[in-house]
């Protein structure tokens, strides 16, 4: 199978328009003859729901949590990309599509990342008619502020929850639809499997978290809007019921899954204090504007209190080494040198897995009142967990996981490899190439949902022309026979150790081996114990309760199996990757200044995988990136 | 530290509950809340015992999802904190500590300490939207909008969702959120439009559901974990009294 990628003809500017004139169209009264089921309510599940119903198509939804306005884009604090030059700073469409190519070290594909630029401004639009209530100045108009890895003021925001904001924008727009019996809504229920019938994807078999009844939903397109898998590690910054689940069984029906291996880190989180913990925090970047970050100079100091180390004697590392970035160098960059100057052994606070990020001198020049009016909360936030105040002395922060640029395989159209499947947000690959660059998630998600599936879905059923499934075809049948035999499966092992236990130690060894950086010897070791790890997962996992309740242990169970395989083809995709590019650093391939080594003629492009079956090898389809208006150059941001 | 907990313990909705007793052994002061919950359910896992069942997911404040009553005050009763952002370092050695579900009409019990906030969202389905669809719509700099509105709109906004209002209430009333949640639509320019049908369709979809009437005790401003302020009720019993005396259509 050759990947074709759909991506239109001509100049890049005129791509995006062009191709919604050759779309195929379904006449309105036609719509609400087709079905579809979206999985996943955050930014780009919600927005693609509310959209697709407003155009009159028949829309399921389908979320874990117990309300669609509870998923995971809910934590975004810092704000959204949009190239609207309010600010008079140079700020256009190429910038903003530049930036982010540059930003994902040229490993996304061209016309994707203009058409998100592109319909970033109507983004905007679309939220403040629906009553985001975005930070404004005294003249009314909308704020802006800078972030990682840009040098203009594009950066929308709504005090330090711009995704709680945009998410309830787009609920709301959703529980409209859900209002007028446009869409119906499934809380609490759980994708377990996509049913595939003549080769395209036409449903899904899910489980009822309350009374844990195994159903299927028939449907003549399927949109996966689940988010990434950041969770394989354990610790990360998502919250605990994110998964890959519903990507992971797509992929097993026949989806390919690009670029596992572009993780990003999160420079700005809260350090780990111990092995009990359950989830990391991020401070949003956006604090990388106002504060500085530092650790000593000398060894010595790292034990002493921060206010007692003199200027002279500090190390403001990002300044030093980037300085036309500064601390706002991207993520991948500011993350490994805060890693570099700990493994020197100049970190701070317990275990030496910190770097300050001091607000001293912001508040002498701006004054503690606007410092508190920017990131007020994040202080507070800081505060709760740690219990000390950033006001007084510099908060720690260390890397963490974030975000996953990785994720199925999708054409212009959002389409994946399975015809009928979309994959939209975080789920797919699309965008972002090996490093997203800050406030352009919330971009993408929203780019995805209100903007592109909606004219690209309609073009699949005109062209596509399939009959309608019946919930009687067998497929169903089959499928939820698989899914309830893999629960009573989980259930009758019964043996010793916690499904947490194994979650840990997946992710510890993923950390280790296959984190911020990684090598061929500890990619291989990784690939040797995951298998280990599973086996003895299958055997000795204690799994309690039944399945027809309410039994939070094994919808884990179901997640951290998953994991459990996912892992496989992610360190799969590391190893086969050699070279460095973004999120992905390879030790052996940098430069002798410690930078990331791409290597375009060999890699520069798209790495595809195709499931063969249990225990065999995925095969690796290649997309080649052509880049028709933009030269690959080596990322530099000093 | 060392704490004794007890645990309201309910099969289903339609069995009866009660509390359960089980010792929290070796806790740090850095763990939150719901992290020394893991540990004991840890525990129970280990001796093949059911875990006890508690809705967490962000676990940083933001999703609204966790929702326990802690020593008789829902989120626990530390100032502007969900439960996900409670730490065990500000409870004493050796306390015993209670731990029950929400409890509401509105909110009945699906197990354990996880109740069923759907009336919420029907709520936000009566009315709580601008009614603009996908595209079409003005340059978002085309409406000013005062900073001092922009910013009492976010202040109501700021609201998760998470029901801790309803909890502490006497009356199980759900004014709070219905004010946060008319409030930040209600003053600005866009949400203006349908300010008296959204007010009076979400007020009588609050009442359908059963929650119960505000006597202003306040207890709701208290413990909500954004600090919403009780002055939002006030405002929204004005925007409802305007829209019944202009005899405005639902
Ligand atoms: S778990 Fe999200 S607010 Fe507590």
């Amino acid at each position: 199978m050759t990947l074709d990628s759909k991506t239109p003809s001509g100049p890049l500017a005129q791509k995006w328009e062009k191709h919604k004139f050759d779309l195929k169209l379904v006449n309105p009264a036609n719509k609400r003859k087709f079905d579809v089921i979206v999985v996943g309510s955050g930014l780009a599940g919600a927005s693609a729901a509310a959209s697709m119903a407003e155009l009159g198509y028949k829309v399921k939804c389908f979320c874990f949590q117990d309300s669609p306005r509870r998923a995971h884009s809910i934590a975004a604090q810092g704000g959204i990309n949009a190239a609207k030059n309010y600010q008079n700073d140079g700020d256009s469409i190429y910038r903003l599509f530049y930036d982010t190519i540059k930003g994902g070290d040229f490993r996304s594909r061209e016309a994707n990342v203009y058409r998100l630029a592109e319909v970033s401004v109507n983004i905007i639009d679309q939220c403040v008619a629906q009553g985001v209530p975005f930070a404004r100045e005294y003249g009314g108009l909308l704020a802006n502020r800078s972030f990682g890895g840009a040098q203009v003021s594009r950066t929308f925001y709504a005090r330090g929850q711009t995704g709680q904001q945009l998410l309830l924008g787009a609920y709301q727009a959703l529980c409209r639809q859900i209002g007028l019996g446009a869409v119906q809504m499934y809380p609490r229920t759980e994708m377990l499997d996509v049913v595939v019938i003549d080769g395209h994807a036409k449903g899904i078999v899910v489980r009822n978290l309350v009374t844990g009844v195994i159903s299927s939903h028939p449907a003549d397109a399927v949109v996966l809007a689940t988010g990434g898998y950041s969770n394989v590690f354990f610790l990360s910054t998502n919250a605990k019921g994110c998964n890959a689940s519903a990507i992971w069984r797509a992929y097993k029906r026949g989806a390919f899954f690009a670029n596992p291996c572009y993780t990003q880190i999160h420079p700005t989180c809260i350090p780990v204090t111990g092995d009990h913990q359950s989830k990391l925090t991020l401070m949003s970047e956006s604090l990388r504007n106002d504060g500085r970050v530092w650790v000593p100079k000398k060894k010595e100091d790292c034990g002493k209190p921060a206010g007692s180390i003199a200027d002279a004697d500090r190390d403001y590392f990002l300044e030093r080494k980037y300085p036309s970035f500064g601390n706002l160098a991207p993520r991948d960059i500011s993350s490994r040198a805060a890693k570099e100057v700990c493994d020197e052994g100049r970190g701070v606070g317990p275990g030496g897995r910190g770097v300050y990020l001091d607000f001293a001198d912001a508040c002498k020049r701006l004054g503690e009142p606007v410092i508190r009016d920017r990131y007020g909360n994040l202080f507070d936030m800081y505060e709760k967990i740690t219990g000390e105040n950033a006001y007084r002395g510099p908060m720690r922060i260390y890397p963490a996981l974030h975000y996953t640029m990785g994720g199925l395989w999708v054409d212009y159209d959002l389409m994946g490899t399975l015809p009928g499947l979309f994959v939209l947000g975080e789920a797919n690959f699309s965008d972002h190439g090996a490093n997203r660059l800050g406030a352009s998630a919330l971009m993408q998600g929203l780019a995805d949902g209100y903007f592109v599936l909606p004219y690209t879905i309609g073009n699949y059923f005109a062209s596509a022309k399939m009959a309608k499934p019946s919930s009687s075809n067998p497929e169903f049948k089959k499928a939820e026979a698989e899914v309830a035999a893999f629960e009573t499966k989980l259930l009758a092992i019964k043996g010793k150790r916690t499904v947490t236990s194994f979650h840990r130690e997946l992710g510890r060894l993923l950390w280790e081996k296959c984190g911020m950086a990684r090598n061929e010897a500890g990619l291989k070791e990784a690939l040797k114990r995951i298998p280990e790890l599973r086996d003895e997962f299958w055997k000795n996992v204690s799994v309690t309760g039944e399945n027809g309740e309410l039994n939070q242990a094994l919808e884990y169970a179901g997640r951290v199996a998953d994991f459990m395989e996912f892992a496989e083809l992610l360190c799969q995709d590391a190893l086969h990757r050699r070279e460095s590019c973004g999120g992905h650093f390879r030790e052996e391939f940098q430069t002798p200044d410690g930078e990331a080594k791409r290597d375009d003629e060999n890699f520069a492009y798209v790495a595809a995988w195709e499931y063969q079956g249990e225990g065999k090898a995925p095969v690796l389809h290649k997309e080649p990136l052509v880049y028709e208006e933009v030269h690959m150059s080596t990322r530099s941001y000093k | 530290m060392n704490f004794t907990l007890k645990v309201w313990r309910q099969k289903n909705s339609s069995s009866p509950g009660g509390f359960e007793t089980y010792e929290a052994r070796n806790i740090l002061p850095d763990m939150s809340f719901l992290e020394m919950l893991d540990v004991v359910n840890e525990g129970l896992l280990a001796s093949g015992q059911d875990p006890i069942a508690f809705d967490s997911d962000c676990r940083e404040g933001i999703c609204g999802m966790c929702s326990l009553v802690i020593g008789g005050i829902p989120h626990g009763g530390q100032r502007g904190t969900t439960t996900c952002e409670l730490y065990m370092r500000h409870f004493q050695e050796g306390q015993t500590i209670t731990v029950e579900p929400w409890r509401a009409k509105a909110f009945p019990v699906v197990k354990d300490l996880i109740t069923d906030r759907g009336a919420f969202d029907r709520i936000i389905q009566a009315g709580g939207f601008v009614s603009v669809n996908t595209g079409g719509t003005p340059d978002g700099n085309a409406i000013p909008i005062a900073k001092t509105t922009a910013d009492s709109s976010m202040d109501a906004a700021a609201c998760i969702g998470c029901g801790a209002c309803v909890a502490v209430c006497k009356n199980a009333s759900a004014m709070l959120f219905v004010a946060a949640k008319v409030s930040h639509l209600n003053l600005l320019p866009q949400g203006k439009i349908e300010k008296d049908r959204r007010v009076l369709n979400m007020v009588k979809q609050m009442d359908a559901e059963g929650f119960g009437n505000c006597t202003v005790t306040a207890s709701c401003e208290a413990v909500c974990p954004k600090e919403i302020s009780l002055s939002f009720i006030a405002k929204m019993n004005r925007d409802y009294g305007a829209a019944i005396l202009k005899g405005s259509e639902r």
